[in-house]
This record gives C-alpha cells, sequence and structure tokens, in this order.
C-alpha cells in the first residue's frame, strides 16, 4: 500500500468529518482510506496540465430571488421534527464548555 | 380485468374511460404487497389507510373531469431520499429515522399533480451510497429473480418493487447508476436523464453535480411519460394535469407559460450550457420580479426548464440509420460472458434493423471509478454536514456539550459505508490535499466529458452493459468496498458527463437472473436512446 494513513491524519479527518471513531473503527478506516487513496492516484497516470477543473458540465450561476416575507416558514411543522424544542426554538446541549 | 399485468399507461388508459378505478388499481396493488413484501422487503414505509384515501380522492377528480393526464390514478413508489410532506422520509438512515418533511420533493408534486397516487417510500442504500441496498439501516431488499440475491442499488427497493408489482412504477435517483444498475439486476426499465433535466428541489442530497431523479418502470413507454412529467417545468402548465395549482393553492390554469424565451435544448450548440445559464437567469429574474410574493420561483439552480419534453413523440419502432457507438473499452477483462453475450445480442437486433454499429475506443473508461468516487465523497462529505442532531433527526441521547454532541450523533446515526464516504470526501477537500485529490478529479472529469463529446460527434448513441455481472449474492459485496465500487464502471462516468441514459432488459444468465442494456445519449439527446430502447423492446417482444 502506497497510502499509509497515519493515526494524526484519521485523528484530523474525524475533526473535520465531525466524527468520532472507535480503535476498531479508526483502524479500519485507516485500512479503507490508503486503499482508497491508492486506487484514486491512478488519476495520475493521466496528464491534465491546461485541462480546466469540471464542477458542473454546464455553465451555472447563482439563482437570486427577491427577499420577501411570505409567512410560509411553517414554525410548529418543523420544531416538531427538533430533537427537543422550548418556547418555539430549538434547544441545544451547553455551547461552552465548564 | 388482471390489473397487476398493466403497464403503467395501460393502467392508466384503463382508469381514464373507465375500465378500472384509482381504488382498484391500488387495493390491487396493495394485494400483491400483503402477499409479496414480508419476504422481499422493497418498502421501508407504507400507510395502507391513506393509499387509499388518496386514490379514493384522486378517483373523484377524475370523475369530475379534474384528472384527464395518462398517469392518473396509477400507483407509484417514491425511493426514499424524495421528500414526503407528513410522511417519514429516512434516506434508509438512522440519522433520519424520524424524520417527517414540512414539504413535498418537486419530483413528486409533479406526479402528483399528474394524478400518479403514491404507495410508499421505497427502500435505498443509506444516503445512496451503495450498490447493493445492503448498506439500509432498516434491513436488506431481495431481489424477485432470485431471493438469495440483492435487488442492485441504490435504488434497490425501487426496482424491486416494479419487478415484484408492489407498484406500477417508480422513483429513484442515479448519482452513478442508482436507477441503472438496479433496473438491470430487477430486470425493468430504469433511465437517468440529463443532469438538470428534472428539479433535484427535495431530493436529499448526495452528490448535488450527479444527482439526477428518475423513472423505474415496466416498458420504455411508461418511461417516457414518466419522464415527461418528471421533468415538466412546475409554473407552465403544459404538462401533466391542466388544472395545476401553485404553491399557494392558487389555480394557474389559463395563465401563459411565462417567459417563452428560456432554453429550448432542441437547438442546443457546444456552447448550450451557457445559454441555459442565461435561460435560467432571465427567467427566475422575471418571475422574482413579476410574481411577488406568490408563485414559487425554481428551487433548485441546476434545473434547466428544458421545452423539449414530449419524450413520448420518440416511441418509435425504426433505428433506420441510426448510428451506434459499442465502446471496446465496455467489452474487455471483468466483464461476464453470458452478459456479454446478451449485450452484443441486442447490438446485433438493432444492426439487422438497420442502425449503423461499430465499435469504437472510448478511452478514459478505468478513470472514471476513482474521479467519481473522489468528486462523490468530496459533495457527500459536504452535504452530510447538514446532519447535526439539532433541527431535525436523532439527536445521541448523553451528550454534555454541542460539539460533543455533534460527534457522537454523527457517529451513531450514520452507518459505516456513509462514514467511510464521509471521511474520503473530507480528506481531499482538506488544505493540501485539495489540489492533488479534488482538483484532480475535476480535471480528469472535464477529459472524460471531452471525450464523450467525441464520441457523440460520430454516433447518436453508445450501447453497452449497465453492470459487469448480472446481482451478485446477499452478503457477498460489502466486505471489499473497493470491488463493489468497480461494479459501477459502466454507469458513473455518465453522471461525471451529465449525460442521458436508459437501462433495458435484454436477457438473463442461466440463473434467470435479468441482465440490462444500457443506452448512452449526448445531452439533451433522450429521445434518440428512448427510440432505440423502443425499438429494441418491441423487437424482442415481436
Amino acid at each position: 500500500m502506497a497510502n499509509i494513513i497515519s493515526d494524526e491524519t484519521i485523528e484530523y479527518v474525524g475533526i473535520l468529518a465531525k466524527l468520532s471513531l472507535s480503535e476498531e473503527e479508526r483502524e479500519q478506516a485507516k485500512k479503507d482510506m490508503g486503499r482508497m487513496l491508492d486506487y484514486i492516484d491512478k488519476l495520475n497516470e493521466l496528464d491534465t496540465t491546461g485541462v480546466e477543473p469540471m464542477s458542473h458540465v454546464f455553465a451555472v450561476s447563482n439563482v437570486f430571488r427577491e427577499d420577501e416575507v411570505t409567512g410560509g416558514d411553517g414554525r410548529e411543522e418543523v420544531l416538531r421534527n427538533a430533537p427537543e424544542q422550548k418556547d418555539d426554538m430549538f434547544v441545544v446541549p451547553n455551547v461552552m464548555s465548564h | 380485468m388482471e390489473l397487476l399485468s398493466l403497464s403503467a399507461v395501460e393502467l392508466g388508459a384503463a382508469i381514464g374511460t373507465g375500465k378500472a378505478t384509482a381504488v382498484e388499481a391500488m387495493e390491487a396493488v396493495l394485494g400483491r404487497i400483503a402477499e409479496a413484501e414480508e419476504e422481499l422487503h422493497c418498502y421501508i414505509t407504507i400507510d395502507k389507510e391513506k393509499a387509499l384515501e388518496r386514490a379514493q380522492s384522486v378517483q373523484r377528480r377524475i370523475e369530475a373531469g379534474e384528472l384527464t393526464g395518462p398517469l392518473a390514478g396509477v400507483p407509484m413508489a417514491i425511493k426514499d431520499n424524495l421528500c414526503t410532506e407528513g410522511m417519514l422520509t429516512t434516506c434508509a438512515s438512522r440519522i433520519l429515522g424520524n424524520f417527517v418533511p414540512t414539504y413535498t420533493a418537486q419530483a413528486v408534486q409533479n406526479m402528483e399533480r399528474a394524478g400518479a397516487v403514491i404507495i410508499g417510500k421505497t427502500n435505498m442504500d443509506e444516503f445512496a451510497m451503495g450498490s447493493t441496498t445492503e448498506t439500509s439501516a432498516y434491513g436488506i431488499t431481495r431481489n424477485p429473480y432470485g431471493r438469495e440475491h440483492v435487488p442492485g442499488g441504490s435504488s434497490g427497493g425501487s426496482a424491486a418493487a416494479v419487478a415484484a408489482r408492489e407498484c406500477f412504477f417508480a422513483l429513484g435517483s442515479d448519482t452513478g447508476g442508482s436507477i441503472r444498475q438496479p433496473a438491470s439486476h430487477c430486470g425493468v426499465v430504469g433511465m437517468k436523464p440529463t443532469y438538470g433535466t428534472v428539479s433535484r428541489f427535495g431530493l436529499i442530497a448526495y452528490g448535488s453535480s450527479l444527482d439526477q431523479v428518475g423513472p423505474l418502470c415496466r416498458t420504455v413507454e411508461d418511461c417516457a411519460v414518466i419522464l415527461g412529467i418528471l421533468a415538466a417545468d412546475s409554473q407552465d402548465g403544459s404538462q401533466g394535469d391542466s388544472r395545476i395549482e401553485d404553491g399557494m393553492g392558487r389555480q394557474a390554469v389559463g395563465e401563459k407559460p411565462q417567459n417563452q424565451e428560456i432554453f429550448g435544448a432542441e437547438s442546443h450548440s457546444p456552447d448550450s450550457g451557457l445559454n441555459a445559464g442565461q435561460g435560467i437567469r432571465q427567467k427566475t429574474g422575471q418571475n422574482a420580479g413579476q410574481k411577488a410574493g406568490g408563485q414559487a420561483v425554481r428551487k433548485d439552480s441546476t434545473y434547466l426548464g428544458r421545452k423539449d419534453i414530449d419524450f413520448t413523440s420518440a416511441l418509435k419502432k425504426d433505428v433506420r440509420g441510426m448510428r451506434i457507438g459499442i465502446p471496446r473499452d465496455y467489452f474487455g477483462q471483468g466483464l461476464d460472458g453470458e452478459v456479454r453475450r446478451a449485450v452484443l445480442a441486442a447490438a446485433e437486433c438493432l444492426r439487422e434493423n438497420g442502425a449503423a454499429v461499430e465499435e469504437f475506443d472510448l478511452s478514459l473508461a478505468e478513470y472514471a471509478i476513482p474521479a467519481y468516487y473522489t468528486i462523490a465523497a468530496a459533495e457527500a462529505s459536504s452535504n452530510l454536514e447538514r446532519f447535526d442532531g439539532i433541527k431535525y433527526g436523532y439527536r445521541a441521547a448523553d451528550a454534555e456539550e454541542l460539539h460533543q454532541m455533534y460527534k457522537k450523533t454523527r457517529s451513531q446515526g450514520f452507518g459505516p459505508e456513509v462514514k467511510r464516504r464521509i471521511m474520503l470526501g473530507s480528506f481531499v477537500l482538506s488544505s493540501g490535499y485539495y489540489d492533488a485529490y479534488y482538483l484532480k478529479a475535476l480535471r480528469v472529469k472535464a477529459m472524460i466529458k471531452k471525450a464523450f463529446d467525441d464520441a457523440f460527434a460520430r454516433y447518436d448513441c453508445i450501447l453497452g452493459p449497465v453492470a459487469p455481472a448480472t446481482a451478485p449474492k446477499l452478503g457477498e459485496s460489502l466486505d471489499d468496498p473497493l470491488k463493489m465500487y468497480l461494479g459501477d464502471i459502466y454507469t458513473i462516468s455518465v453522471n461525471l458527463a451529465g449525460l442521458p441514459a436508459i437501462s433495458v432488459p435484454c436477457g438473463a444468465d442461466k440463473n434467470g437472473l435479468p441482465i440490462g442494456l444500457q443506452l448512452i445519449g449526448d445531452c439533451f439527446a433522450e429521445k434518440k436512446i428512448l427510440q432505440a430502447a423502443y425499438t429494441y423492446e418491441q423487437l424482442k417482444k415481436a
């Protein structure tokens, strides 16, 4: 395997992805990611000098609309999906650590 | 009348002429579900009572002359990554196990306005990540043609439901083959349209630059009819039911379709993408100005609002003079012998009936998989950031502070394949690796698109297999993710290049498992592949 994923790298990826992995998951993730990156390295066989990266097949641009109040938010329905709510607001755990 | 043996269009005609009712059709489907569903498990959610109520309501509107479209009264199944107002939408994930959307996806709305009736929500790979429907948090689906085999994926529940007659047609989504491959494995027709043809509003995003909604159904005719309804601009009453209402419940009848100048794909040129973009800007700009506070504006910035969507005009049994290219790269190592023979026999059938069929080198096919998995994982890692346990879905119970809650919620809520792709995506987008992996993949994507452009300068259609083999056995795919990814080799470049492609049944292997034929068209050339597919289907039937 050409790509060796270090503990530091997988730790960093866990932070970016907001995932906490068990020891077993972590070892598996290192192996899986290493293999995938080995495979993705195949792209380096291609000379892409001067090729523009293509994010979308068609040219896309932002679509704008007027920012108008429509009263169509359906607050009650939306809040019904919330894991925890209080006084028409979402409740979250402590944002600051003690 | 044996309703279950009818195609969606045949059933619609029977209902339209009073030979059957929407309620009888729904009862027939629910009866079939009662027999088969326990073993097959095509659906995650079915609400029989509500389905019958909806059918009754539609039947009343048919009898009142309000619903006259070709699919009015026809029961349909919806992949569980399309939002349905008031109906559980899980994406086959634990993290959305209790999510009840407050709105309905545009594609589903279009079908409902045309009178199709929702039966329930179908099983799929979690967040559409997988090729077997085995990554679902809610159990496996079995292949109706071989109970020990997978139905394919990720729209496996939709494909199996069509094949098992637990619905008359289904909606799926295709990011890397997720409509075409299960259609192939279950012996039904499945189509992914040109990127931007169907609005993605309400489709829970996986890889936004690749995702498209499309039909899984029994016949090519059904496919053309459904696609025409799916693609219709909801602000334009020309398709589906004639009494389309806008989002605020007002009748839009008699209003002229606005903005006639918008994108007409019939006249597309190499820079049609640019035209499309301009068309969208003009259109939404006008809407915003003209219809203050009322009519909804377009909700998917990549939706093209195509006008060339009379797809049924392509249902002609004629391939004389059609130029069909067979990529040699698609018939090399790794292709099962029986699949190869069935697909080449289909090509021969079209040749005998007047198509000019020849082999050519498409090139770059082997680079599509690594490019795809880089791009799809990158987009997935970004799209799935929204699942944080705050506004909806699962929340881990025992977290003391916010950041810990995010991590616990996501770690407990997502399955292994989803985590794998989120981590890979986070890595390829991270500083220091972005250029080497993500931008490199986007450059390769541009080269793949160019290879298809060159091919379509010479051919009307590209013909090949959908998958390297028929449906694998249950439990054999998930141990080796890379091997599973390799099974997507013939479908994923189509998504990278934004092309339309259809999967049509073309035989079975020695175990009776279906084999699919794939026809790929240039952007906006759905009609060519529909015509070739229809011709093949009719020739095979004869």
